[in-house]
């Protein structure tokens, strides 16, 4: 496969089966390799899909300043995306986020600002709506309520999947700003009746829901219940459980996020068994396991693992 | 029907610092306002609208790690021995901001 540049070649990730984690020949599990896009991660969709939108609605001119809070793949995804188009990047990260990860957004040519480790994530957005409002010429693409991360994945992740496996009954991915699981539903559903779109959400250590308020809580803007068929909580032991099993069984070195999709797929899988009918599960691998090699999710046992991501937001 | 509930730190005030209680009740409905019954306020946290009919848009309550609003929401299910986790919704994850 040839490409004009790095960006062009996002999407069109392999599908590959789960052979010794799907129960039965009729129950089967299929995994969809993110990690295998340019930065290693599904960001890139999302990333490219909100730059070419702000380009095309005339707000991303030349020399342009893009304002985004992430310190994660999504700031990696962008930054590439940025660099090569001429546009410079500023990001909005706890203070306290991992050296590799900063390193990292650096390397790719980003800026980093911070916001003050008590927050978490929600201090982080809030952080960079003030930064936007203080200065009014910086574009702000903000992943959590632009409709145009969802279309990424309408337009690309779910019709890849449907060519993919054209008899697909499942479809798993997780849920953070909700835009994989958003654009890759919707196009699913309007395609395959009775299909079901089912959410794997992280489930942090009580220092991650720190807030002093429920009011002050977040839904992102994205977000619409209706797409999904549901919604599971998984806590951190079950997902370094799957995250293990995953490369141990299947040789895929995944990120920890992916072992919580993993888990709701194989709860799904488990069932399908159970009620006599057959299945084929579609379920994201979000990015692979490096970046989080220094959490210590990989190493020692499943206590010690766990220990290690108590107030980590590990997804 | 008695269920085990989680609290989550910024509602333990209501529980008076506890962080798993003991509930009954069919539905979530009644599981809350049984626990009202004991820790009072606390339902007035979870359910908003008028006579307590919605669930606070920035509440997520859990049966055995299944979004209730999924299951019928407050009129969902509950059999002897669930285990109801509630949680605040903020922002996170899908492999991103990590702190």
């Amino acid at each position: 496969m040839r490409f004009d540049s790095l960006a062009d070649s996002v999407g069109r990730t392999p599908l590959v089966g789960l052979p010794r984690l799907s129960p039965s020949p009729e129950v089967r599990l299929w995994a969809k390799l993110e990690q295998d896009n340019p930065t290693g991660s599904i960001k890139d969709r999302a990333a490219l899909w909100m730059i070419a939108d702000g380009e095309k609605r005339g707000v991303l001119t030349p020399g342009a300043t893009v304002l985004e809070p992430t310190s994660g793949n999504t700031g990696i995804s962008l930054a590439m995306v940025c660099r090569q188009r001429g546009y410079r990047l500023v990001c909005v990260m706890p203070e306290n986020t991992s050296i590799e990860r900063r390193q990292l957004l650096q390397m790719w040519g980003a800026e980093i600002r911070y916001s003050p480790a008590a927050g978490g994530s929600n201090e982080a957005v809030a952080v960079a709506k003030r930064l936007a409002a203080e200065n009014p010429d910086w574009v702000m693409l903000y992943q959590y309520g632009n409709p145009a991360n969802a279309q990424a994945h309408y337009e690309t992740t779910g019709p890849e999947i449907l060519d993919d496996l054209p008899n697909i009954t499942h479809f798993v991915a997780g849920l953070g700003t909700t835009g994989t699981l958003m654009g890759t539903g919707r196009f699913l559903r309007e395609r395959v009746p009775g299909i079901s779109i089912v959410a794997a959400e992280p489930r942090y250590g009580e220092l991650v829901y720190g807030l002093r308020n429920i009011d002050e809580g977040f839904v992102p803007e994205l977000y619409d219940p209706a797409v999904l068929t549901s919604r599971y909580s998984v806590g951190p032991r079950e997902a370094l459980r799957r995250t293990r099993e995953l490369v141990q069984e299947e040789g895929i070195f995944a990120g920890i996020s992916t072992g919580a999709i993993l888990h709701a797929a194989m709860g799904l899988a488990e069932r399908a068994v159970r009620d006599g009918r057959p299945a084929e599960i579609a379920l994201i691998v979000c990015d692979g396991g490096w970046k989080y090699l220094s959490t210590g999710a990989y190493a020692g046992t499943l206590e010690e693992a766990e220990a290690a991501l108590e107030g980590q937001l590990w997804a | 029907m008695a269920v085990q509930v989680r609290v989550p730190t910024i509602l333990r005030t209501y529980t008076g610092g506890a962080k798993l209680v003991e509930g009954t009740g069919d539905t979530v409905a009644a599981l809350f306002l049984d626990l009202d019954s004991r820790y009072d306020g606390l339902r007035g946290r979870l359910v908003t609208g008028d006579d307590g009919t919605e669930l606070h848009r920035f509440v997520n309550i859990y049966i055995n790690d299944e979004d209730v609003r999924f299951l019928g929401g407050l009129d969902a299910k509950l059999g002897d021995g669930d285990e109801v986790t509630i949680l605040p919704a903020v922002a996170g994850g899908s492999a991103d901001a990590r702190v």
